[in-house]
């Protein structure tokens, strides 16, 4: 099948070759010019790199963070803070998620509140939530728990009432129960909806675990930029910064290819 | 024998602004081995009559009576097969669901694919599949837990002509063969003319049965070529009549 392409299709696939390379190129390219420029107006002084730092200057950082071990510290401890309320926010809001599904009645009991919480800016609990559970790892946890399971929750939730009631006539016409209906056809069918969810989550719990590190904490990355602004080091909040970009993007990239792997029989 | 009898059936629905009666004092029975087909003007109670028989719904007053432990088979107008499994694990989904996934009815299931030419696309997805062959599919999941009643709500209406009039004459085979008791439901006259032993003409909401008329084509062995029969236009008419209320 696939090496009798006609030459017209051929051409088809070489021009949709050439047109993504050319599209990564200018990627590369943009960050390559904003980066120069950036430095360059460093060098030649039309910026003051002591408020705006610099590309070097970030570089110099970032050595000397991994040299003493600093960063790598600070970035488990971020890390690990988000991967904990990434799974427990997903996990969560997927359970009330069919909870609601299962019982109709609970679902419309709880609908306004949920709407309430999602609209809730979340950091606005923040002082309760340390009050609470204290200034450790516990409380930015929760924060990046709260910030995702909401949302979780009503994509799930949207994601099984809109499964194809035919197919639900279907399961219950050769006798199925809720449980199987929900094991054959909804959690299924709803796959791609968790996936998405996924994605929307990395995003989530980096503002959940950032904003509870702001808030309170003694160590991560975003204590790390917090503690770089307040001894006025701006090498500092900006390497952090740039790390941050590049651990969000490789989640999002690792979810991406978990999407990729699962998503084409769905 | 009768596989069903329903005894002055009625059904009324209530929504929050009104009350529907889409069925009602509905008499009729249908005997073993028997093809019986249900027409009737659109909305007037055709898939609420299926879903009271395989009680998806229960009657407001009269009876549903299925004779014995006898089963049934639902088949509904689009193929709903599930994308994410296999053509042969969409098969067994009745199966799995009433937990008889043992390897007799496994092999069952297995010896209709292979019956039916779909053998050869077990292990593929429903979307590799044509119109036909997914519609093909969903008949053999309703045979594969072999029931003795099978219920097929417009079975052919989410096809285009040509390939209905093939895939029509392919599931009678199929019902045939497996010698299956069918209770079909169309808005299509031609085709419950050509697939049928019985005709049961039902009226405007609430359904109630205005006519039963057979077409006495039993002896033409394809539904394909009975469309072709020389009294066919004349039932065709008849039926027509009484859908359209003029008895005459
Ligand atoms: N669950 C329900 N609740 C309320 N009304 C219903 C329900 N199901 C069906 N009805 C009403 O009952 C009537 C008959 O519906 P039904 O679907 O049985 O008709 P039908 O003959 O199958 O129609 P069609 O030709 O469109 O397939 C309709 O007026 C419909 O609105
Ligand atoms: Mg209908």
């Amino acid at each position: 099948m696939k090496n009798n392409f006609t030459r017209e299709h051929l051409l088809f696939l070489r021009r949709q070759r050439v047109r993504k390379t050319l599209i990564h190129v200018t990627q590369v390219g943009v960050l390559l010019l904003l980066l120069g420029v950036w430095e360059l107006a460093a060098l030649l002084g039309w910026i003051d790199s002591f408020i705006t730092s610099s590309p070097s200057r970030i570089w110099k950082t970032l050595v000397e963070l991994i040299a003493d071990g600093t960063l790598w510290k600070h970035l488990w401890v971020s890390t690990w803070e988000t991967l904990a309320g990434f799974a427990i926010g997903t996990g969560l809001g997927y359970a009330v998620a069919v909870v609601l599904w299962w019982n109709d009645f609970l679902k419309e009991v709880f609908e306004p509140y949920i709407v309430v919480l999602n609209s809730l800016p979340k950091i606005a609990l923040g002082p309760i939530i340390i009050i609470w559970a204290g200034t450790g790892k516990a409380s930015i946890v929760t924060m990046a728990v709260l910030i995702s399971v909401v949302i979780t929750t009503i994509t799930i939730l949207n994601g099984f009432l809109e499964t194809d009631k035919d197919k639900e006539l279907l399961l219950r016409s050769m006798g199925a129960n809720r449980l199987q209906i929900f094991v054959k056809l909804v959690a299924p069918a709803n796959v791609p909806t968790l996936l998405a969810t996924l994605k929307i989550n990395v995003g989530m719990a980096w503002i959940g675990s950032i904003m509870g590190e702001y808030l309170a904490s003694k160590e991560g990355l975003g204590y790390l930029i917090v503690y770089g602004k307040q001894v006025f080091r701006l090498d500092l909040v900006m390497t952090c910064t740039v790390v941050l970009c590049a651990l969000a993007g490789l989640m999002y990239a690792l979810v991406s290819l978990l999407e990729k792997a699962v998503v084409k029989k769905y | 024998m009768k596989v069903l009898e329903m005894k002055d059936v009625g059904k009324v629905f209530y929504t929050k602004t009104q009350e529907t009666q889409a069925v009602s004092h509905l008499s009729f029975d249908v005997n073993d081995g028997e093809f019986v087909s249900i027409i009737g003007p659109s909305g007037c109670g055709k898939t609420t009559v299926l879903s009271l028989v395989c009680k998806l719904l229960a009657p407001t007053s009269g009876q549903v009576v299925l004779n014995g432990n006898s089963r049934v088979g639902y088949m509904l107008q689009r193929d709903h097969l599930f994308e994410w499994r296999t053509i042969e694990k969409n098969v067994q989904l009745g199966l799995e669901i009433m937990h008889k996934l043992t390897p007799e009815n496994k092999e069952y299931a297995n010896g209709l694919l292979k019956k039916y030419g779909l053998w050869e696309f077990r292990k593929h997805y429903p979307s590799e599949l044509s119109g036909g062959m997914r519609q093909r599919t969903a008949l053999i999941r309703t045979l594969a837990t072999n029931p003795d009643l099978l219920l097929l709500d417009e079975p052919f209406s989410a096809l285009d002509f040509q390939t209905r009039l093939t895939v029509c004459d392919d599931v009678y085979d199929i019902i045939k063969k497996e010698k299956k008791t069918a209770l079909l439901v169309t808005h299509d006259i031609s085709e419950a003319i050509s697939l049928s032993d019985r005709i049961i003409v039902l009226s405007a909401r609430p359904a109630t049965v205005v006519a039963v008329h057979e077409p006495h084509l039993s002896d033409i062995p394809s539904p394909l070529k009975r469309r072709e029969s020389s009294d066919f236009a004349k039932q065709f008419e008849l039926l027509h009549g009484y859908l359209h209320g003029d008895k005459s």
